[in-house]
């Protein structure tokens, strides 16, 4: 009874979203009021039964009601309780279901918080989104239900979820990712409705900036996750692929990197205009794509869920259709909606052109790379895969060079800047940033010119943020004051700006210095690697809630020393018999000691065994937490809830000064 | 020069400076760094070129594993049923690699017609079944259906 619930629940939110979808644009349309103040009441009914149906899944899971297809297909008696929740989205159904969930709560959301915004703006806002919601709700109606039944033939136990699956970050990783992807909607939703409205001034930047800024900060965590789950749950240590679904998600990311840098510009200055909306199509589209490219299968990936070519060519119409009307809207209406308003070669405007450029360039080789096995396959090539070489020699050299204008970014100036001042400036900290880059990989021993490299860019960025943080506060009256006057949305900035460079820190350091090796190891042996003893003390059997383990105890020395017990398993899941490696990592700031096991070799009890040394891998999750944090530290800024107090319509874009 | 003028060669020089060192990044990466799938029937016909990076996949023959007693060496066959082709490969494979299961393997044919494989890619779970593998073992099917009939007729 509870699926039929839910079922029914999901088809009350489709017409909503057909409602939401149609009425208040038509009402925006015949200046009808009645008509657009709906859209809030109808945004709020979309979360409301979207929620509903996404409840009754989640209780089917729970209570183990194997006559949904989905839960037989993807749950197991025996799975415990917390990934029994956490099954509902890993599978194509619930996660898509997640989506839409996820989708109605950003719709919602804006129709909380932005009733402050004229009446019209919101009712258009709220359309497109609730266009997209159409999109999506009828996508898993009608190509991939999460509440078809099995009967009769209901099976008396599931098939058990993928053991991969079974792990806490993938009960957090998949739900915000969705949060970053989804969230672009909002700022595709403002791009849109101000294309229809034909009104794209500062203030229109002013709206739809926190949003964008918190999606982005939702996907930059959601990837990190990513990352950090192939990390140790995959199995071998690696925590970057350049696999398609992971460029599906890092895509929209470049693009909302240049995005969020981009509204800035149209914020403070009003400039950069129709490129920015641009940019939102553009991000939206890629997150779009990045669904296409995950949920059709047309790819080899880890991520790929069995495939279904109707869905497939679902998405693509439906992508074909958002990306073709809005870009058909953005050519009748971005001419009107030119600016007039110079800056000068040197200035901050020009800085940020330059990380827009290179973000929009990182993001279509990516782009093409991802593509190309698809567009040689249908031209009939033959079957090409591009591998991580041909990522990393255009991606590394691309972000390279886009640090040394990142340093100069915060300390220029809008409008007009001048050379002799950033001398002035970022003289010291750039001399600084070298010599810290020249002298700090003796420490390590072995000199590595690209770690050189990587500590002079990374210092640089460091050290002309703390140069212009200290300036700023210097020049106010008291200390308290300074910080009291500096708003967040610089220290998200700052906080941002320093997980990037922590974050090429740890990249290029591990990537270095990282040192693995595939061992036969038998009980007894030891194999000593970057002064870390490591012994293989004891192979025992393990018996979890839903799995059987082989398990090598091993105890780690340095200069006789014990550091850590590790005890990686090689386990047996019961209901599927899938065998899945489960590495043990002790993990630090400054180096992860990694053992995984591989296969028994020979008779004698030996294991192939993996071994890692892997230092400063936490850097660049570290450093990608503190830019989610930045990203969200920007909205509690305080003129974005003066604005709110403010009648918002007639403003202009004053350049203040941030 | 006119401000706005002035401004839009910035942007149009920025873009074209950006754009033709990333398509020249594009094109220099792309040269080594993509390799083309071949069935197994392509490689013994001797299609597949030697001392490229490939990638070769099918179902893992039968018996055919075998694996050293003081390593991680270990030697292979990958078929699509009409041919099979040797991998030699040192190192952990992946967990779901097993006979009888498809399988991919990245690397370097030599002279004999070995593929000294870098890399060993299985299936991730018991339905999936690598985009490419399925599609050569189709292939191989619909060449047998044709034989039957020929023969038939």
């Amino acid at each position: 009874m509870i699926p039929e619930f839910g079922h029914f629940s999901l088809i009350i939110a489709l017409c909503l979203a057909v409602l939401l979808a149609t009425v208040p644009l038509w009402g925006a349309w015949r200046r009808n009021t009645g008509a657009m103040a709906l859209a809030p009441g109808l945004a709020m009914g979309l979360l409301v039964f979207t929620a509903i149906s996404f409840v009754c899944l989640t209780i089917a899971f729970l209570q183990d009601d194997f006559s949904v297809e989905v839960v037989a297909n993807n749950s197991n008696s025996l799975l415990p309780p917390i990934y029994k929740f956490s099954a509902v989205w890993g599978n194509h159904e619930g996660s898509l279901l997640l989506w839409a969930l996820t989708l109605a709560g950003w719709t919602a959301a804006v129709a909380t918080f932005s009733r402050q915004l004229p009446l019209m703006v919101l009712s258009r806002v709220l359309a497109v989104m609730g266009f997209v919601g159409v999109g999506f709700l009828s996508f898993s109606l009608f190509t991939s239900n999460p509440f078809a039944r099995l009967i009769p033939g209901t099976p008396s136990d599931g098939q058990d979820l993928n053991p991969l699956l079974q792990d806490p970050g993938l009960i957090i990783h998949p739900p915000i990712l969705y949060m970053g992807y989804v969230g672009f909607s909002v700022a595709f939703a403002f791009a849109i409705a101000a294309l229809l409205g034909g009104r794209l001034d500062a203030a229109w930047a002013r709206w739809s900036r926190p949003w964008t800024n918190v999606a982005w900060a939702f996907l930059t965590l959601g990837i990190m996750l990513g990352s950090w789950w192939a990390y140790y749950e995959l199995g071998w240590g690696g925590w970057w692929f350049w696999d398609p679904v992971e460029n599906a998600s890092f895509m929209p990311w470049l693009a909302g990197t240049a995005l969020i840098h981009s509204l800035a510009v149209t914020e403070k200055r009003g400039l950069f205009k129709s490129w920015t909306v641009l940019l939102a199509i553009f991000a939206f589209s890629l997150s779009l794509l990045g669904t296409f490219l995950v949920r059709s299968g047309v790819l080899t990936s880890v991520h790929a869920f069995a495939t279904d070519p109707a869905r497939g060519l679902f998405v693509l119409v439906f992508l074909a259709i958002v990306v073709g009307g809005s870009l058909t809207l953005y050519a009748l209406r971005a001419p009107a909606v030119n600016s007039r308003v110079g800056f000068a070669g040197l200035s901050r405007e020009t800085l940020l052109l330059v990380n827009n450029v290179v973000f929009l360039v990182a993001t279509l080789t990516v782009l093409f790379g991802t593509l190309f096995p698809l567009l040689m396959d249908a031209l009939g090539q033959g079957k090409y895969s591009v591998g991580p070489p041909y990522f990393n020699a255009v991606f590394v050299p691309l972000m390279a060079l886009l640090i040394p204008f990142m340093g100069l970014g915060p300390v220029s100036r809008w409008k007009r800047d001048s050379a002799s001042r950033w001398k002035a400036e970022l003289l010291v900290p750039a001399l600084a940033a070298l010599a810290c880059g020249l002298t700090l990989p003796l420490l390590h021993g072995d000199y590595n010119i690209w770690v050189a490299l990587a500590l002079v860019l990374a210092g640089w960025l460091l050290l002309g943020l703390v140069r212009d943080v200290w300036q700023r506060l210097r020049s106010a009256p008291s200390l308290a004051r300074g910080l009291r006057r500096t708003p967040a949305s610089y220290w998200g900035m700052v906080l941002a700006h320093l997980g990037f460079a922590a974050a090429v820190v740890g990249v290029v350091v591990t990537s270095q210095y990282n040192i693995e090796r595939d061992l036969k190891m038998e009980v007894g042996q030891a194999e000593t690697l970057a002064g870390y003893r490591f012994e293989f003390t004891e192979l025992a059997n393990f018996r979890g809630p839903n799995y059987l383990a082989d398990e090598a105890r091993f105890v780690v020395t340095r200069d006789g020393r014990e550091i850590a017990r590790l005890a990686p398993q090689k386990r047996r899941y019961l209901a599927s018999g899938q065998i899945m490696t489960e590495a043990a990592i002790d993990d630090g700031l400054f180096r992860d000691l990694f053992v995984a096991m591989g296969e028994p070799v020979g008779q004698g009890g030996a294991w192939a065994i993996r071994l890692h040394y892997k230092p400063m891998v936490r850097w660049m999750w570290l450093g990608a937490i503190m830019m989610a944090v930045g990203g969200f530290v920007t909205v509690v800024d305080k003129r974005y809830r003066r604005q709110r107090a403010a009648s918002a319509a007639g403003e202009v874009a004053h350049g203040a000064q941030a | 020069m006119h401000p706005v003028r002035k401004q839009r060669l910035i942007i149009v020089l920025c873009v074209v400076v950006f754009s033709s060192a990333a398509i020249g990044l594009m094109a220099y990466a792309l040269r080594g760094n993509i390799n083309l799938f071949f069935p197994p029937v392509e490689v013994a016909a001797g299609k597949a070129p030697v001392g490229q990076p490939i990638r070769v996949g099918g179902m893992v023959v039968d018996g055919s594993v075998q694996r050293s007693d003081n390593s991680l060496h270990i030697r292979f066959e990958v078929t699509d049923y009409q041919a099979s082709v040797p991998v030699v490969y040192e190192g952990i494979l992946p967990d779901l690699f097993d006979e009888g299961q498809g399988a991919v393997a990245a690397g370097v044919l030599d002279e004999n017609g070995v593929l000294q494989a870098t890399e060993v890619l299985a299936k991730h779970d018991e339905n999936y079944m690598p985009p490419e593998v399925a599609e050569a073992l189709e292939a191989s099917k619909a060449m047998d259906a044709a034989k039957a009939k020929g023969a038939g007729e």
